[in-house]
């Protein structure tokens, strides 16, 4: 069957959803839940829109899309309260 | 109606005549007063629903028409030289995503060092970009050409930015009676863009989007195969013009004296220069022809071996190098002649930087070719001896 290819490469919105590019990086953001204050700080500086606060009930703590994450590490590094822990993934383990 | 006018406002009034919904430019000399006539039309309300924006850089031109161009207005850009080469970014996007960009290069030399004068490195450089290239020969072609390349360039099996290319000075400069097209006879040939898709916020799209490995290669052949179409389809448009204003310009390539033993080939205003010497042999009685390759992308493969390939010998008379090889007009034609012909070739490179090209040098080099007296080898002609120092 022929693909179908959009001329000029024009594309609808949203369309790099199905493209998950989360497998690039070689670490991945931990978020402690206890520690976390939802204060947003992470939110604000993710590079690729990556990490959100979310509330679950009573509870509001920051959540990682692991889809899209690169594992840049900047949402572990502006963290005031050490509440994300970069881990490295277990393949590139030595 | 026949005026006589300079180079530049036989651009800007076709363009004018061709209704574009925006314009936009940054000034560099030999161009700077096609968009200055286009500004003054604007200024005057003689551009109706057309906006006229300066940009801070060819760059910044060349990006707003990218953006305007997806938003589905027929645009218009000027440039040359090293704007030409700020805009190439941009332009090899604008190509990609497909957007009919028609722009007039009015041909200079590159820096360094540093020259404003006309040779054809500048849109050479942009050789495989995707842009269609046509070279003109006097201010009549080109104020015919901008029609035709709207007509070419938005046509849906094209849709390929369109470069015209024009020498600097040589005719940007030149004063000639041209004969003003009529508005009537460019809105009857000239229908208003209709592009494919374009940007609105009611149906939000994105132009030339990411292509990861699995995919981008079949971008790139579809361009070829526009390319390809473009090649056909330039020849439709080129006859219907030939049978409307009763101006016809040739195909992708012109031929005078077919079948002559000696084919000379050139491109761009040396053109004339070129043909009336050419003309001069042939009535002393030397087998010679000349052919005016118009089309440089799509290269006119078929057309131009069928003009030269039972011929002897080729001259190319080539105004600008790729520097370790010879010069691209030259290339391209040995490229085609492959398997298909005997003909020597004779690659010379002429008038770089405003290089005085005269008729009695032109004359020699034809006449050392045809009585053997030059070798079918890459030259540079017209230049002095020199040895490189450090002052």
């Amino acid at each position: 069957m022929k693909i179908r290819l959009n001329i000029g490469g024009v594309s609808p919105p949203l369309q790099s959803e199905e493209i998950k590019t989360g497998d690039w990086g070689t670490q991945y953001p931990v978020v402690d839940k206890e520690k976390c204050t939802a204060c947003r700080i992470c939110q604000q500086y993710c590079p690729d829109l990556c990490i959100e606060v979310k509330e679950f009930g009573e509870e509001k703590y920051a959540v990682v899309d692991y889809n899209y994450c690169k594992g840049c590490g900047i949402c572990s590094s502006v963290c005031p309260s050490e509440a994300i822990t970069m881990e490295i993934k277990e393949i590139f383990k030595v | 109606m026949k005026k006589v006018v300079r180079g530049f406002y036989s651009v800007a009034y076709a363009v004018k005549l061709c209704k574009p919904q925006v314009i936009c430019a940054y000034p560099i000399t030999p161009q700077t007063e096609i968009v200055e006539n286009l500004a003054s039309m604007h200024a005057n309300g003689e551009l109706e629903g057309c906006e006229y924006i300066t940009a801070e850089s060819e760059f910044g031109a060349a990006s707003i028409l990218v953006g305007a161009s997806a938003a589905g207005a027929r645009v218009f850009t000027a440039t040359c030289s090293q704007g030409l080469i700020l805009m190439s970014e941009v332009l090899f996007n604008a190509a990609g995503m497909r957007l009919p960009i028609v722009l007039v290069n009015t041909n200079r030399s590159l820096s360094a060092p540093l020259s404003i004068w006309n040779d054809h490195q500048d849109s050479m450089a942009l050789r495989d970009a995707g842009i269609i290239q046509l070279y003109v020969e006097n201010n009549q072609e080109v104020h015919d050409a901008i029609p035709q390349a709207y007509k070419i360039a938005e046509n849906r099996k094209v849709l390929l930015p369109f470069m015209i290319c024009m020498d600097g000075y040589k005719l940007t400069h030149a004063y000639e009676p041209i004969d003003l097209l009529e508005q009537e006879l460019v809105d009857n040939f000239l229908p208003p863009y209709k592009p494919i898709a374009y940007l609105t916020t009611k149906n939000p799209m994105a132009f030339g989007c990411y292509a990861p490995p699995h995919i981008y290669m079949e971008f790139r052949v579809a361009m070829q195969e526009a390319m390809d179409r473009a090649r056909k389809i330039m020849l439709d448009v080129f006859k219907e013009w030939g049978e409307i204003t009763g101006r016809d310009w040739g195909g992708h390539i012109s031929v005078d004296f077919p079948d002559s033993k000696v084919m000379v080939l050139a491109m761009g205003s040396v053109v004339g220069l070129v043909r009336k010497v050419v003309h001069d042999l042939k009535k002393e009685g030397l087998d010679v022809g000349f052919v005016k390759v118009r089309t440089f992308r799509p290269f006119p493969i078929e057309d131009l071996r069928n003009a030269i390939k039972d011929c002897d010998k080729v001259v190319v008379l080539d105004r600008s190098v790729s520097f370790g090889y010879e010069g691209p007009l030259s290339i391209e034609t040995k490229s085609i002649l492959y398997k298909y012909s005997s003909a020597d070739v004779y690659p010379f490179v002429i008038g770089l930087g405003g290089r005085d090209i005269p008729k009695d040098f032109v004359e020699k080099l034809i006449r050392d070719v045809i009585e053997g007296r030059e070798r079918p080898q890459f030259a540079f002609k017209g230049y002095r001896e020199f040895e490189e120092v450090v002052p």
